[in-house]
C-alpha cells in the first residue's frame, strides 16, 4: 500500500495545494479522472506561479529575446549569447525573496546556489556572480538582522564555491519593511558548440540522479503537515531549504567533467519543485514520456515517501540523461567525487510522466498535459490614481546637504557588504565591485565581460513603462563606462500580488518599458524569472524588475578608473538635463519620495553618449568615466573624489544642476594633452568642461568641502548604521 | 630542465588552477595532482591551493590533511623539499603539523576580501629568496585566517626567525601580526594572503610575483647544485 496515495482528493485538500476550485475543474478536464493525492502534488507545483508563469507568460512574450549573438534565449535553465571565437556567456538572475525573509542565511545561500546550478547545467564554467538586494527602512527592526544573515549566505556559498562576487547592489525602501528582496545572477562560460540542454532524446536512454541525497527540506504544500503523508511521522522541517556549497562545488567539478565526454543527452538541475519539475521539463523538450523508480532515488532521511520524493526542493541535485551502455562514464566520475549516483529510470515512447514506488504506479500523466495545459491568465488591469506631483523644493543650501545625500543607504559605501564576498578567486577580475560595472577577463583571451545589475524601484513606482526603460539604459550607461558593449539582459521581476489589477497594471507596463529600451538599445532578454506576491498585510513592495546586463570589451585591458588622479581636466558628457528631482535621492531626502514623474529616456542621445565612453576607452583616451545617476552630477562629483583628489568644478548651484537624475549623462577625465583626441573621439556628444583636479577639496559654484569629510560621509554611514552606532 | 611544480587539488579546493596559472606565467610546469593520488609525481616543489576543503567542515585543513597524497607531501617536505600552502593550503599545513600555529576565526567573524600590507621577514626560504626587508601589498580572503599559538611555540618561532610575513595593519586578529609562518628548517611555508592574485598589473598589482620568481630561482639553484 502506497502510504497516503488512497487518501480521498477533498475540496480542502486541493485548496491547500494552491489550487482554485476553476484550476481543480480544469485539471479534471485534461486528466481525465480525479488525480492521485501525489498527482495532486503534481499538479499543484507545475501549475504554480513560480513554474507555470500563469499571470505573466502573456507579458513576456512582448520582450525582444533574439539577435545575432543569441544562441539561447529564454525557456532553458539559462540563457547563451556568443562572444565568438568559439566562446559563449551563460547567464540568468534569479529571486529567492521569500525564504531570504524566513531564513536569511539559508534562503540566500541556496538562491547563488540554484543560480550557479542552472549556469553550469548548461555546460558552463561559472565565472561571475552578483546580488541585487533590496530591505526596509534601516530603523526597522529587523532590517540589521536581514542584512548580516543575507550577506553571510551569499558569502558563505559564493566564497565556497571559489565564484567571484563581483558586482551587485544593496538599497533601502519601507515598502521592503515586510518583503526584502534577493535576486541572485551567475554567468558561465561555455564553448558555443559544447552548449548542454535538458532534453531526453531517444526512447530507452537511461536517467540518472546525481549528486547530493533528498531530503525533505523544501516539500512544497508548506500549509500541509508531513504527518498526513509520512506514516506517523509528526516532524515539521521549515520550508526553506538547506544549502550544502561543498556538495555543489563537487557537483560543479563531476558535471563539467562528464561533460567532457559524449554520455551525456540531456541534464537538468532540479531547482524549484525539484524532481517533478526537471523531470517533466526533460520530457516536454524532448517530446517522450519518462518512466521514474522512485524507490531508486537516493534519500538521506528514513521513511520517505513519493509524494516528499517528488516535491523535495533539497538542493545539489541534477538529472542526467544518457545513452544505455554508457552507464560506467556516470559511475565512475561521480563515484571520483564521491557523490551520489544513481539510475532510476529511462525515457519512454508513450509521452507518459510515469513513476512507480518498488512497482506500483503512483503517478502517470500525459507530459502534454503538465506542459501544455498550465492555466494562463490575462489578469485584469488597472492604472492606479495619478500620484501627486513634486512640489517645488525649498533648500536654502543645497550644496550644505551633499554629506546627507552622501549617507543616504542608497548611495554611501557598501564596502562592508563586498568585502565579505571574495571578489578576485579565479584571478580574472580586473574592475571590482565598487565601480559602475564590473569587468572580467577570459583567460587566454581579449574578451572582458562587463556585469552590472541595477533597479530604481523609486522610478518605476512612479511610473513602470519610463523608469524600467530607464534602468534599462542606466545598465547600458554603466557598461560604457568599462568600456563594454551589452549583449543580453536577465530580468528578475519582482512584483506585489498580481490578482490586484493595479500591480499587474504596474507588471505589464514594466515588460513594455523594458521591451521599447532593448529594442532602441539592441539589448535582447535572453533570461530571468518572476516573482509575484511579494506582499505583507496587503501592503507591496515598489515595483522592482531586477536588471542585469552582460557587456563585451574586446582588446587589451583597459585601464580607465572611477577616480580621479591630480591634474585631469574634467568634463560633462550628454545632454546637460533640466534638473530633473522627481523620484530622486534628494527629493526622497526632503520628504517627497513618492511624487512625480521620473526622468524621461532619449534613447538615440543615451546610445551616442555610449558609443562615444566605449571609443574613447578603447582608444586609452580618458583616464576616468564615471555615471551619472543616483544623486545625479554633485554625487557622481564626489565619488570621483574618493581617493583623495579633489578639483573646483563649474557644475551649478541649484539643487537641480548638483542631484537632478536626468538620464544620458556621465564624467570622464582626461589628460588636458588628450583633449583633442578626447573631442575628436565624442564627436557630436554635447561635452561642457567643468574643472580640472587636484587638491584635498571638492569645490563647485565657490562652495567646497575637503575630500577628507565627503569620503567620511560617505564611507561611514553604513558600517555605523550597523554597529547600532547611529539612527 | 623546467622546473616541475605540483599543485594539489583537494575536493572543494578553489584556488587550485590560480595557482597553476601563476606558476605557468613564472617559466615553470604547473602539475595537477589528484588528492586521492597515494604519491606525488617527480617534481621540485609542491603547493597546497586556497578554496575550502572538504567544505572547511569540522575544522578548516582538518580533514584534507588525511587525503592519501598528504602522506607523501609530509615525506617529500621532511626531504627537504619546497613546499608552499597559501590560506587553506596554509590551513592544512598547520594541521598536519608542517607549520606550527593555528587558524581561528577572524577577529571581526567575517570573511574578509581585501588587500593588505606585507612585510617578509625571518630566514631565507624558497619562496622569500630576496623578499626579506621588502613590503608586499597583497589580497586576503578568508574567514580563518587569525594566526594563534602558545607562548612557547611563538617565543620559538619568533626566535628562529619562522615569521615569514607580517601583517602591517592587522586584519583579522593574528597573534604578533603573524600572515605567514616557516618550518624550522625553512623549506615550508604558509602563508594566508593570495600572492598567485597578485601577478598581473591588469588585475591590481604584481607583488605576489617575488614568491614565484623566489621559487623558480631557487628550484635553478638547487638543480644546478645537484648536478655539479
Amino acid at each position: 500500500m502506497t502510504p497516503g496515495a488512497d487518501s480521498p482528493i477533498t475540496d480542502e485538500l486541493v485548496q491547500q495545494h494552491g489550487l482554485s476550485p476553476d484550476e481543480y475543474a480544469r485539471l479534471l478536464d485534461v486528466l481525465g479522472r480525479e488525480p492521485t493525492l501525489v498527482e495532486l502534488g503534481v499538479f499543484s507545483v507545475m501549475w504554480s506561479e513560480h513554474c507555470s508563469y500563469k499571470s505573466s507568460r502573456i507579458h513576456l512574450g512582448r520582450l525582444p529575446t533574439t539577435g545575432p549573438r543569441v544562441l539561447i534565449g529564454p525557456g532553458e535553465n539559462a540563457g547563451v549569447v556568443d562572444l565568438g571565437d568559439g566562446y559563449a556567456a551563460c547567464f540568468k538572475m534569479e529571486s529567492h525573496n521569500h525564504p531570504s525573509y524566513i531564513e536569511p542565511y539559508q534562503g540566500a545561500a541556496t538562491g547563488v546556489g540554484g543560480i550557479l546550478r542552472d549556469v553550469f547545467t548548461m555546460g558552463a564554467r561559472p565565472m561571475a556572480l552578483m546580488d541585487s538586494l533590496r530591505f526596509g527602512r534601516l530603523e526597522h527592526p529587523k532590517t540589521r538582522g536581514l542584512v548580516r544573515g543575507i550577506v553571510a549566505g551569499i558569502a558563505g556559498y559564493g566564497n565556497c564555491m571559489g565564484i567571484p562576487t563581483v558586482a551587485g547592489e544593496t538599497r533601502f525602501d519601507r515598502s521592503y519593511d515586510g518583503n526584502c528582496l534577493v535576486n541572485a545572477f551567475c554567468c558561465g562560460i561555455v564553448p558555443s558548440d559544447r552548449i548542454f540542454l535538458g532534453t531526453t532524446g531517444a526512447p530507452g536512454n537511461k536517467v540518472f540522479y546525481v549528486g547530493a541525497g533528498t531530503g525533505r527540506d523544501g516539500i512544497h504544500g508548506a500549509t500541509m503537515a508531513s504527518t498526513e503523508f509520512g506514516e506517523g511521522s509528526d516532524e515539521k522541517r521549515p520550508t526553506v531549504q538547506v544549502g550544502d556549497p561543498f556538495q555543489e562545488k563537487l557537483l560543479l567539478e563531476a558535471c563539467l567533467e562528464l561533460m567532457q565526454g559524449t554520455a551525456i543527452v540531456g541534464i537538468q538541475d532540479m531547482g524549484a519543485a525539484g524532481l517533478t519539475s526537471s523531470s517533466v521539463e526533460m520530457a516536454g523538450r524532448g517530446g517522450r514520456g519518462l518512466l521514474l523508480r522512485l524507490d531508486q532515488v537516493p534519500m538521506r532521511e528514513t521513511g520517505m515517501v513519493p509524494y516528499e520524493l517528488l516535491l523535495s526542493e533539497s538542493q545539489e541535485r541534477m538529472l542526467i540523461v544518457i545513452e544505455p551502455g554508457r552507464e560506467q562514464e556516470v559511475f565512475d566520475v561521480f563515484q571520483k567525487w564521491d557523490l551520489s549516483v544513481a539510475e532510476i529510470g529511462e525515457v519512454t515512447d508513450d509521452g507518459v510522466w510515469r513513476c512507480t514506488w518498488y512497482g506500483n504506479e503512483v503517478a502517470a500523466i500525459p507530459v502534454a498535459v503538465l506542459t501544455d495545459s498550465a492555466p494562463k491568465y490575462d489578469r485584469p488591469q488597472r492604472a492606479p490614481a495619478p500620484l501627486p506631483a513634486l512640489p517645488e523644493l525649498v533648500d536654502p543650501d543645497p550644496f550644505g546637504r551633499l554629506a546627507a545625500v552622501l549617507a543616504d543607504p542608497d548611495i554611501s559605501d557598501k564596502q562592508w557588504v563586498w568585502r565579505q564576498y571574495d571578489h578576485q578567486v579565479g584571478t580574472d577580475t580586473v574592475v571590482r565591485p565598487g565601480a559602475d560595472a564590473a569587468l572580467v577577463r577570459i583567460k587566454g583571451t581579449q574578451k572582458h565581460l562587463g556585469f552590472v545589475c541595477d533597479s530604481n524601484g523609486r522610478h518605476v513606482y512612479l511610473d513602470p513603462f519610463v523608469g524600467t526603460a530607464g534602468q534599462v539604459a542606466e545598465c547600458a550607461r554603466n557598461l560604457a563606462c568599462v568600456g563594454a558593449t551589452p549583449v543580453g539582459l536577465s530580468d528578475c521581476m519582482n512584483f506585489g500580488n498580481p490578482q490586484k489589477p493595479e500591480i499587474m497594471w504596474q507588471f505589464a507596463r514594466s515588460v513594455d518599458g523594458m521591451a521599447e529600451a532593448c529594442r532602441a538599445l539592441s539589448v535582447p532578454v535572453i533570461s530571468g524569472n518572476v516573482s509575484l506576491y511579494n506582499e505583507t498585510d496587503g501592503i507591496g513592495i515598489l515595483p522592482t524588475p531586477g536588471l542585469a546586463m552582460v557587456g563585451l570589451y574586446e582588446g587589451p585591458t583597459p585601464t580607465v578608473k572611477a577616480r580621479f588622479a591630480a591634474g585631469l581636466e574634467v568634463a560633462l558628457l550628454g545632454e546637460p538635463g533640466v534638473g530633473w528631482l522627481a523620484g530622486s535621492v534628494y527629493a526622497r531626502l526632503l520628504g517627497f519620495d513618492r511624487h512625480g514623474a521620473p526622468p524621461p529616456v532619449s534613447y538615440a542621445a543615451e546610445d551616442a553618449l555610449h558609443v562615444a565612453l566605449r571609443a574613447l576607452i578603447a582608444a586609452g583616451a580618458v583616464e576616468v568615466a564615471h555615471d551619472l545617476s543616483d544623486g545625479g552630477l554633485l554625487v557622481a562629483l564626489a565619488e570621483c573624489c574618493l581617493d583623495g583628489v579633489g578639483g573646483m568644478f563649474d557644475a551649478g548651484t541649484d539643487a537641480g544642476s548638483l542631484y537632478g537624475e536626468d538620464h544620458g549623462r556621465a564624467l570622464i577625465a582626461y589628460r588636458p594633452e588628450a583633449r583633442d583626441a578626447v573631442l575628436r573621439l565624442l564627436g557630436s556628444v554635447p561635452t561642457r568642461v567643468l574643472g580640472t583636479t587636484g587638491g584635498d577639496v571638492l569645490g563647485v559654484g565657490g562652495r567646497t568641502i575637503a575630500v577628507g569629510d565627503v569620503a567620511d560621509a560617505w564611507g561611514k554611514a553604513f558600517p555605523d548604521w550597523l554597529a547600532g552606532a547611529s539612527r | 630542465m623546467t622546473a616541475t611544480v605540483a599543485v594539489v587539488t583537494f575536493p572543494g579546493s578553489n584556488c587550485d588552477a590560480d595557482l597553476r596559472h601563476a606558476v605557468s606565467l613564472f617559466g615553470m610546469k604547473a602539475v595537477a595532482v589528484w588528492h586521492k593520488e597515494s604519491s606525488l609525481p617527480k617534481v621540485d616543489a609542491v603547493l597546497l591551493p586556497g578554496g575550502f576543503s572538504y567544505g572547511d567542515y569540522l575544522r578548516c585543513g582538518a580533514i584534507a590533511r588525511f587525503s592519501p597524497v598528504m602522506a607523501d607531501v609530509v615525506r617529500f617536505a621532511a626531504r627537504g623539499g619546497p613546499v608552499l600552502g597559501v590560506c587553506n593550503g596554509f590551513q592544512i599545513l598547520t594541521e598536519c603539523g608542517l607549520v606550527p600555529g593555528v587558524l581561528l576565526r577572524n577577529e571581526g567573524l567575517t570573511f574578509q576580501c581585501r588587500d593588505v600590507t606585507l612585510r617578509v621577514e625571518g630566514k631565507q626560504t624558497p619562496f622569500t629568496r630576496g623578499l626579506v626587508g621588502q613590503t608586499l601589498r597583497l589580497p586576503i580572503a578568508h574567514a580563518e585566517g587569525n594566526w594563534f599559538t602558545d607562548p612557547e611555540t611563538l617565543a620559538r618561532v619568533e626566535g628562529e626567525g619562522q615569521v615569514a610575513f607580517r601583517y602591517v595593519g592587522n586584519p583579522n586578529g593574528s597573534l604578533n601580526d603573524i600572515a605567514g609562518v616557516s618550518n624550522a628548517a625553512g623549506n615550508v611555508v604558509g602563508l594566508m594572503p593570495h600572492p598567485e592574485r597578485y601577478v598581473e598589473a591588469s588585475l591590481g598589482g604584481v607583488d605576489g610575483a617575488g614568491v614565484f620568481r623566489s621559487l623558480a630561482g631557487s628550484i635553478t639553484n638547487t638543480e644546478a647544485g645537484a648536478t655539479a
